[in-house]
């Protein structure tokens, strides 16, 4: 007896892809390539040393970039949430769960640099200033948000509970970091958030290649995540319909994967 | 919907009635939490009456878990989650209804606790205006927040571990918030209690009116 999966493809006839590179991402691939050596040689040997922080300088050049996108992950999980919940398309849902991820990991990357960092400086590897008590509390948020995507018995394609979550994640964010701000503070002020940064020169130029160098990294791994979460999307729907069809065969019923109501009737 | 809130809060404050759980397991562990606080700082050096209004709305936040936690499991037995799908009741309706029972049982319970507090930690009581304001504040923003991440992880089997992960470092605010104004009521200086207060109330109003918009997603999902 033919098994009545045979029929379903998930897809759709075409090749099954051996990986989830393309033309785009070996671009972006070379570029951030590219661009982490000229990092690496700013940050390391063409700028000058901080007059006041001395060559401690040097890690805030990476701090600071991967502090940015940590919040750039985040922020897509939140827009990508609402954008599936208003739409409900799967392709939303995959690049939710690709942005929380690096957001999780742009963030333990964050809160690592800014220990490290901080000793030195501070005499502290912690402190309870606001804008270090919200990266945690974000990064907490978004482990948990990933977390509740893993148990969601939901089916591929999507999650209620997970998306609503991450809609929450941003206005957490903002409530968190205000009511921390007001309870105390003691991070520098921001830097290159103004129109004539504290920091310039070589300095400020190592600064901006870190930017670029870390979201043409940001936005390779986003790519390549995104597509394997399409991927397992696919992969979940045939298992499903593979389901649903020997369910249907075991009443009788023809394998087709169809919704309507208009069957033929059991044998 | 206003009805139907009424309707879901008289049905879970009435199972509460009859299962007692916050009465005989909830109220106990937080009377527990407290004496092991004291275990854990010295009760002779004064740092337990210093630390009042943090150690309180910790253990509130704490059993406001358990609270939750039971609020959520009525539903998850014999189908009722799909009875309140089908019954026509307004979503909205069904999580303020939820919202006002747990907010009871809590709101009790913060009464039994600032006795308990009172008589076993010995701080300096006062400024019953903004504790009582603070109170019904953090209260109804600790039930709505947490009927809210209780619905979000409904029916899934690790609930128990994952409602904390998730509903905690939501609360931070409240806890803060709540915390600096109860110092403020006790006669700590320049702390801005009712601002803080206000700042409570405003988590409050966010998540009610969240809730209310997403909790027929939820329902459904």
């Amino acid at each position: 007896m033919s098994d009545p999966t045979d029929s379903i493809d998930p897809f759709d006839g075409a090749s099954v892809p051996a990986h989830t590179g393309s033309a785009l991402t070996r671009v972006l691939g070379l570029s951030a390539l590219a661009a982490l050596v000229v990092w690496a040689l700013y940050g390391l040997v063409w700028s000058p040393p901080d007059r006041e922080m001395g060559d401690l300088v040097r890690l805030l050049y990476v701090h600071v970039p991967v502090a940015i996108l940590f919040y750039a992950g985040a922020g897509i999980a939140t827009a990508a949430s609402l954008l599936w919940l208003r739409g409900r398309t799967p392709g939303w849902d995959a690049l939710a769960v690709a942005g929380a991820e690096l957001g999780v990991v742009f963030g333990a990357l964050t809160l690592l640099t800014g220990s490290i960092w901080g000793k030195p400086t501070w005499n502290t590897f912690w402190t309870w200033d606001a804008r270090l008590t919200s990266t945690a509390l974000l990064e907490v948020l978004l482990i948990g948000y990933l977390a509740v995507r893993r148990v969601d018995p939901s089916p591929a394609g999507g999650s209620v509970r997970a998306s609503i979550l991450g809609l929450l994640l941003f206005p957490n964010v903002i409530i968190v970091h205000f009511s921390v701000d007001w309870w105390r503070s003691l991070h520098q002020p921001a830097t290159v958030t103004r129109l004539d940064p504290t920091i310039e020169g070589d300095m400020l130029v190592a600064l901006m290649v870190g930017m670029l160098a870390g979201a043409l990294v940001f936005a390779w791994l986003l790519v390549h995540r995104f597509r394997v979460a399409w991927l397992e999307q696919q992969v979940e729907r045939h298992d499903l319909d593979a389901a649903v069809a020997a369910r249907r065969a075991e009443g009788g019923l023809s394998p087709s994967t169809s919704t309507s109501t208009s069957e033929a009737q059991p044998a | 919907m206003w009805r139907d809130a009424a309707l879901v809060a008289e049905r879970d404050l009435r199972v509460e009635l009859r299962s007692r759980v916050a009465i005989n397991q909830v109220a106990p562990f937080a009377l527990l939490v407290l004496v092991l606080f004291a275990f854990a700082l010295d009760p002779d050096t004064g740092v337990l009456a210093s630390a009042t209004a943090g150690l309180y709305w910790l253990v509130v936040l704490f059993s406001a878990l358990l609270a939750v936690s039971r609020s959520t499991s009525i539903d998850e037995v014999d189908g009722i989650r799909d009875a309140l799908r089908l019954s026509g009741l307004a979503p909205a309706g069904v999580f303020l209804g939820k919202v006002a029972a747990v907010a009871a049982q809590l709101l009790l319970l913060e009464v039994v606790l600032v006795v308990a507090v009172a008589v076993l930690y010995d701080p300096e009581l006062g400024g019953f205006p903004l504790m009582i304001a603070t109170m019904l504040a953090a209260t109804v923003a600790v039930a709505s927040t947490g009927v809210l991440y209780g619905a979000v992880v409904s029916g899934v089997r690790v609930r128990d571990t994952l409602l904390p992960v998730l509903l905690l470092p939501v609360l931070a605010p409240v806890l803060i918030g709540a915390t600096k104004a109860f110092e403020t009521a006790f006669g700590a200086e320049g702390l801005h209690g009712w601002g803080w207060c206000g700042l409570v109330s405003f988590f409050a109003v966010v998540y009610l009116v969240a809730g209310s918009l997403a909790y027929g997603a939820l329902l459904e999902g």
